[in-house]
């Protein structure tokens, strides 16, 4: 506890410092998702110096750990326990801290089926642009004492403050969990996706590439042993399975990675967040579907206004996720009435502008 | 703004003639006897004269009205079924209380991609009754879900006793979309999984109509499960009890439902009732399995076995779908059960580690006795989530200020052990003062500051939620009357 009261203190003074200097902070985690979001600016604020669980007992459901603490660590000790992260953040490398798990937001193959990371956050405590250390939510499943600021830093980069700590539901893992694969095309998966979704079935992850629909069930023994008598389709050895699941949900699959000659030809890697109803979208692109439709990955290298345009007409929006150039923007916008909102907010929080910035939008 | 109170007449007036220009004559409501209807919430105990009430049809009439409310600088508190538990839909003397009642149409259920849009004053129960011939619902399920809008859901991220496993109302909403203070549309959330931009969807679900009007809301509807059976489990003592909670969770079981009542509360259920509950018991524990006949048959197993562990002196499980609605019907109706029993009881609504459950029974129990009032429980005990109901009688006076005084003591307590003042029913008017225990005046000038950012005039639903430094001081100053600390001392995370 001491240790880590000094480390806020130290982070608190800096943070002051940096508001009366006028100064920029860049919040350092592992890093390993730098390329994500922009470029970030500013002097690095490393948060090496706060780590740890500060809480966690399985039969809460809940873990609170500081926003250091290593990715990898706070999941082994779930394992450990039989529970775990349900919305599988992305890790990308190893290295990753809980801390910039929250300020992405990303949520991995689950998505669908289970929530993302927003709706498992419980509480957090953060530094804002004064300097100031703030508790907002708890540690409990139900609160609604007071705005919801927690679950608004999830997907923020960081440009609301420095995220210190933070209280995280967990849940059991399933008893059970099998991996079934279907040859398809992209109209027959897209479909049985949206119907399997419609029925009571313990779908746990969906996947389309290359033509072949891959589909995870997770839950009780029996749930999973009657959902295979239904679907039936062929099933991935175990071991094949994890792997699979693994190099989508952190882009190690090669699809996610194009080489340096690729981004110099102009190929970008790009996420695509559609209304799951949507309609294959011809576009030309290599394509990676998962979350039953709603979030789908191309390679291409058509013009960002184009892919931005499809997205936006099918009632989405695209990140343009790894490229040579972004200076299309990483991220859609939103409408001018929502982006006000945004910049009131940032305000709000970070008056001087100190955390940040440019993470989300070039100019905010 | 805020003339003096002679002046109410004039000021009503002037309203009226200007909400005139944008609605029907019959849409709009400022006849004491018209507005009577208006005055409370589900908190009977306060209530406020609204200045005007309107009954706007369509989206551009509220646009206008807010428009209206704008420039005139009038508070405007929208307002769904009135079934809310804190004061949240109280009126403003000086404010429009804005009924979205004629907003209750169901614009599109798309059983393809398991969503419905409804407008906001469509009732909970109604979208599930108009998803079920596709074998869909609407998943959380307040126990006022009969009358209760999904505006109102929106407004305070109701719960419900099915929350545990199935979310609140934000982890079943996609989009809202409606009005800015100022009358500007805006939309959060997205048909799609998410939206560009920081996401303020958690921000305006649960902000107690503060920040936004919502017109509109894009849920998801759940796959109805084939089958629900529901375990009732008796215990000797309270702690007992308690653990069984802890250990369900512990096993690595969801149940779909967990649900505690103390033996006063089955009492006044029962007999409300008659819902088959053990009298004996000092605690009841109710414990849901859903999901296919496989699944519930391995999973009730694996429950009973647990509560038998825990100490369960008897374990029925629900034969069929009558019993299981029996068992519920006690628990559903303990607000109304114990509406009879007292002229009035007061509902708290705290949350706390579930870990302290019967430490906590043992606390409420001592209040009880310390400020002569008596107390029934129900916990949403899968989630932590407290509802003592303390009885007295409002036209007393002296029970009232008891009362208060009571349920003031249960929500310090509730943040003591780790908790939070309100887990479901929000803060409205009820629990300002003890926002000042939960939340610092940094914490709470954030909130403030969040409040301005979407509403920079103060005009949507002024007063509730966050109370002011003033406020905070006031009640900071009776506690050392009362020779306790504010509990300056106490880490809040």
């Amino acid at each position: 506890m001491g240790h880590g009261e000094a480390a806020l203190r130290r982070l608190t003074e800096r943070v002051r410092a940096a508001a009366a200097g006028g100064e920029q902070l860049d919040i350092r985690g592992g890093g390993t998702k730098a390329f994500y979001a922009e470029a970030p600016r500013g002097e690095p604020l490393p948060l090496a110096e706060l780590t740890g669980v500060s809480s966690y007992e399985p039969s809460e459901l809940v873990i609170s750990a500081r926003a250091g603490t290593p990715l990898l660590e706070l999941e082994a000790l779930l394992e450990h326990a039989g529970q775990c992260l349900p919305f599988e953040p992305p890790r990308f490398a190893p290295g990753g801290t809980v801390g910039g798990m929250i300020a992405a937001g990303l949520t991995g193959p689950a998505r669908a089926y289970v929530g993302c990371l927003r709706d498992f956050l419980l509480g957090c405590s953060l530094i804002d642009g004064r300097g100031e250390l703030l508790h907002f939510g708890g540690e409990v499943m139900k609160n609604v004492a007071g705005y919801d600021v927690s679950r608004v830093l999830a997907g923020s980069w960081g440009i609301l403050g420095v995220i210190c700590e933070v209280s995280i539901k967990v849940l059991p893992r399933a008893v059970a969990t099998t991996t079934i694969a279907f040859d398809c095309d992209q109209t027959q998966a897209l479909a049985q996706m949206l119907a399997w979704s419609a029925q009571a079935l313990p779908l746990r992850a969906s996947s389309w590439y290359e033509n072949r629909l891959t589909v995870r069930l997770a839950g009780a023994e029996s749930a999973v042993r009657a959902a295979l008598v239904r679907l039936g389709g062929s099933r991935l050895e175990p071991e094949t399975a994890e792997r699979w699941w693994r190099a989508l949900r952190d882009h190690t699959h090669p699809f996610f990675q194009p080489t340096v000659a690729e981004l110099a030809a102009g190929t970008c890697l790009w996420r695509l967040s559609l209304p799951v109803r949507t309609a294959p979208l011809d576009f030309g692109s290599r394509e990676w579907i998962e979350w039953g439709g709603a979030q789908r990955w191309w390679r291409s290298a058509a013009p960002a206004v184009q892919v931005r345009e499809v997205a936006a007409r099918a009632g989405g929006h695209a990140t343009l996720v790894r490229a040579a150039d972004k200076t299309a923007g990483a991220f859609a916008r939103p409408n001018a009435a929502v982006l006000a909102l945004n910049r009131r907010l940032k305000r709000a929080f970070d008056p001087a502008g100190v955390f940040n910035g440019g993470r989300l939008y070039p100019d905010l | 703004m805020n003339p003096q109170a002679d002046d109410r007449g004039a000021r009503q007036s002037e309203v009226v003639a200007a909400l005139a220009r944008v609605l029907p004559r019959a849409a709009i409501l400022f006849r004491h006897e018209d507005t009577v209807a208006y005055e409370c919430d589900g908190l009977t105990a306060y209530r406020a004269s609204p200045l005007v009430v309107v009954l706007p049809e369509t989206e551009a009439q509220v646009a206008d009205v807010l428009a209206v409310c704008h420039r005139l600088e009038v508070p405007v508190v929208a307002r769904g079924a009135g079934t809310g538990l804190s004061g949240g839909a109280l009126p403003h003397r000086w404010g429009v209380s804005l009924s979205l009642a004629k907003f209750n149409r169901i614009l599109n259920i798309d059983p393809a991609s398991c969503t419905a849009v409804v407008q906001s004053g469509v009732r909970n129960l109604a979208i599930s009754e108009a998803a079920a011939p596709y074998g869909l619902y609407y998943a959380p399920d307040p126990s006022s879900q009969i009358a209760c809008t999904i505006g109102g859901n929106v407004a305070e991220n109701s719960g419900g006793v099915h929350c545990l496993k199935y979310g609140l109302t934000l982890h079943n909403v996609l989009r809202v979309r409606g009005y800015l203070a100022d009358g500007e549309p805006v939309e959060f959330g997205s048909e799609a999984l998410d939206a560009p931009g920081l996401d303020l969807l958690p921000l305006v679900v649960g902000s107690e109509g503060m920040l936004a009007v919502i017109l509109e809301v894009t849920v998801k509807l759940t796959p109805k499960p084939q089958l629900a059976r529901c375990i009732m489990a008796s215990f000797d003592d309270v702690e007992s009890a308690g653990a069984a909670v802890a250990n369900v969770i512990a096993r690595g079981i969801i149940p779909a439902g967990l649900e505690l009542m103390d033996q006063p509360m089955t009492a006044v259920a029962e007999a409300y009732v008659h819902a088959g509950y053990d009298l004996a018991a000092a605690a009841i524990l109710l414990c849901e399995s859903d999901g296919t006949a496989e699944e519930v048959a391995e999973e009730i197993e694996r429950m009973t076995e647990v509560l038998t562990a825990s100490g369960a002196s008897r374990i029925e499980v629900s034969r069929d779908e009558a019993q299981r609605q029996r068992f519920w019907s006690g628990r559903k109706n303990a607000f109304p059960a114990s509406g009879g029993i007292s002229p009035d009881y007061m509902c708290m609504d705290s949350t706390i580690p579930r870990k302290r459950l019967a430490e906590m029974l043992r606390a409420i129990g001592a209040m009880a006795e310390k400020y002569g009032l008596r107390c029934v429980n129900v916990f949403h005990a899968g989630d932590g989530n407290l509802h003592p109901l303390i009885l007295f009688d409002a036209n007393d006076a002296e029970q009232m200020r008891r009362c208060e005084l009571f349920g003031a003591e249960i929500l310090e307590a509730s943040v003591r052990l780790g908790g939070t003042v309100t887990g479901e029913h929000g803060v409205g008017v009820e629990k300002l003062n003890s926002m000042c225990v939960q939340f610092s005046p940094a914490e709470r000038e954030h909130f403030f500051a969040i409040k301005r950012a979407f509403d920079p005039a103060g005009l949507l639903n002024p007063g509730k939620v966050i109370p002011t430094l003033q406020r905070c001081a006031e009640y900071g100053k009776m506690h050392v009357h009362r020779g306790m600390l504010p509990f300056a001392e106490l880490p809040r995370f």
